[in-house]
């Protein structure tokens, strides 16, 4: 399986992860070697295997809907870069 | 050339849960920005979630409302993306083992037709925060109080064909809810949100045509106007030769119609992986059964009660069961009169005319079951006439006590002695010569016909409130009498 430069940045753009140009074909290189070893992994036979969806061999714990936290909004605010009106304040979004 | 649409929605459904779907945060409409934004609906480092078993006991009582396969074992997955009102970077949801699966959902259309709706799937996620753009020097406001918040997401397959089978699906899906008491319904509170796909293709064609998606519709009302106004746009490009772009586009309400949001072609690649924070949920199936033994009565379930035990008509039993409440309150009058028609009829006319002319809901209702039950006895037991009843129920409205308090009060209650009937009828008689004369010249066909200036006379005389069964008694002994 290759993996293309193109790509690459596609996926480096979803993932707000900045990849500079000069270093796009060694990440490309280095993915394509991950995705390599994933292809060795999938030779294996695993038919009639559930597939694993976490793994840890246990199920969810469930909890009571029940209002256990209160109103922390200025101690979590004092934490904040920006806050106005109760509302924490950031780049705009939209134009 | 004539299209023939296709429709397929998905209902974001709010749980009415206290607390929200992965922290013990309220939920609570209304209350002051990030009041009610913890640090796990902030995404502080190190937060884990904790899954809400309410969330999980609704999701399952709609799956069964549906008689949908419930997925014992589901599964959370990250769905990617960066917005701030998503502080995580990414929502929890439930990609490939959602919790509800295919189900079929029953709707009635105006006619009274009935169609079947499929449903693909109901999965649980968490809801996002809030973001305001205005008045913030050039920044964006962002409140997570909604952040958390456990929804449904309704899928349907796309089996809709025209705005009003959407509409009907809607009001079915609220009644369902609401009945299922898993939600308030609350629309204008953004409780039920809706995305609609819409596409278009040849009348009688099984192919798909390019769909385009409308996000975020909160109001029936809306929906059938978004749905309007998406068919003729996509049907004008068609029409010209042109093609439909798959694309997201929103809903304006004021200028009612539908503009594209600003496409990248990126935008829907939410690159979802399991949510490692949390285990497989595997539900118990005696949980489920007992679950199960608890629904309510369904509304398609009430319906066809209805129509059986009270002989009601489709139309009136579906507008009586449409809610748990109206059906509640109807029984209890049909229950307290004994007579479910003259019930029916007076909860759809009257109660539900009142309501709707002052804008109120069932619950602010000041006249209740109980008493409007009263008001229809003393119609059953002849003490007053249905047009006096009217007038009655109006005090009552008003707030003057029970139909007897009124009836008192006012004097209203119905003439049904005889003596006193034969003697008004007796002075009708005499007073009008020429009429009476013309009766009597008239044929079997023409006296029931003329019959009517008497009965009006007398009820006039005794202010409305003579029997009138009495009265067309003695007016038909009077004048054919002295034929």
């Amino acid at each position: 399986m290759t993996v293309h430069e193109d790509e690459i940045a596609r996926l480096a753009e979803l993932a707000r992860i900045r990849i500079a140009d000069d270093q796009v074909p060694a990440v490309t290189r280095r993915i394509g070697d991950i995705l390599g070893m994933v292809e060795q992994l999938q030779a294996v036979d695993t038919d009639g295997i559930e597939p694993m969806t976490n793994p840890l061999d246990a199920v969810q714990c469930l909890r009571p809907d029940r209002v256990t936290e209160g109103n922390q909004r200025d101690a979590l605010q004092a934490v904040a870069p920006a806050v106005e009106n109760g509302l924490y304040l950031v780049p705009k979004v939209i134009e | 050339m004539s299209w023939e649409a296709v429709i397929g929605l998905e209902v974001h459904l709010q749980l009415a849960t206290d607390s929200k779907i992965f922290s013990g945060a309220a939920t609570t409409f209304g209350a002051e920005p990030n009041t009610q934004a913890c640090a796990v609906d902030l995404a502080m480092p190190g937060m884990l979630p904790v899954l809400n078993e309410l969330a999980v006991r609704y999701a399952v009582m709609f799956g069964l409302g549906i008689g949908a396969e419930i997925g014992t074992r589901s599964v959370f997955d990250r769905k990617n993306y960066f917005y701030p009102d998503l502080p995580k970077g990414y929502q929890i949801s439930q990609f490939h083992h959602p919790i509800v699966g295919r189900g079929r959902f029953e709707i009635t259309l105006e006619d009274g037709s009935t169609r079947e709706i499929g449903i693909t799937r109901a999965h649980l996620e968490e809801d996002a925060g809030k973001s305001l753009h205005e008045d913030f020097h050039g920044q964006s406001g962002i409140d997570l109080n909604r952040a958390g918040t456990p929804l449904l997401e309704i899928v349907t397959e796309p089996d809709l064909r025209s705005a009003e089978e959407a509409v009907a699906y809607l009001k079915a899906l609220h009644s369902l809810v609401t009945y299922l008491g898993i939600s308030d319904g609350n629309m204008a509170e953004g409780s039920m949100r809706c995305d609609i796909n819409i596409s278009l293709r040849p009348t009688g064609s099984d192919q798909l045509g390019t769909r385009a998606e409308i996000k975020n519709v909160n109001s029936f009302r809306f929906v059938e106007r978004a749905i309007r106004h998406e068919i003729e746009r996509q049907s004008d490009i068609l029409e010209d030769g042109g093609k439909v772009v798959q694309e997201t586009r929103l809903y304006d309400a004021e200028r009612d119609e539908t503009r594209s949001m600003r496409s990248k072609e990126v935008a829907n690649d939410y690159r979802y992986f399991p949510e490692p924070d949390l285990l497989p949920v595997v539900l118990d199936d005696a949980w489920v059964e007992e679950i199960r033994a608890g629904l309510p009565e369904l509304p398609v379930e009430k319906r066809q009660r209805f129509e059986q035990q009270y002989s009601l008509g489709a139309y009136d039993a579906g507008v009586l069961s449409a809610s748990r409440p109206l059906a509640d309150y109807f029984e209890t009058v049909a229950g307290g009169c004994g007579d479910a028609k003259l019930a029916a009829n007076w909860v759809q006319v009257e109660l539900l005319g009142q309501l709707n002319r002052n804008d109120l809901g069932l619950a602010d209702s000041p006249v209740s079951a109980e008493a409007l039950a009263g008001l229809l006895q003393r119609i059953q037991d002849n003490s007053i006439s249905g047009k006096i009843a009217k007038q009655v129920f109006e005090a009552m409205w008003q707030g003057e006590g029970s139909a007897d308090e009124v009836i008192e009060a006012r004097g209203l209650k119905q003439v049904s002695d005889s003596g006193e009937l034969e003697a008004m009828v007796a002075r009708v008689v005499a007073d009008s010569p020429d009429q009476v004369a013309q009766y009597r010249a008239a044929d079997e066909g023409k006296r029931k016909k003329l019959v009517g200036y008497f009965v009006g006379q007398v009820m006039k005389l005794s202010r409305g409130q003579a029997n009138p069964k009495m009265v067309n008694d003695l007016l038909a002994q009077a004048l054919d009498e002295t034929d």
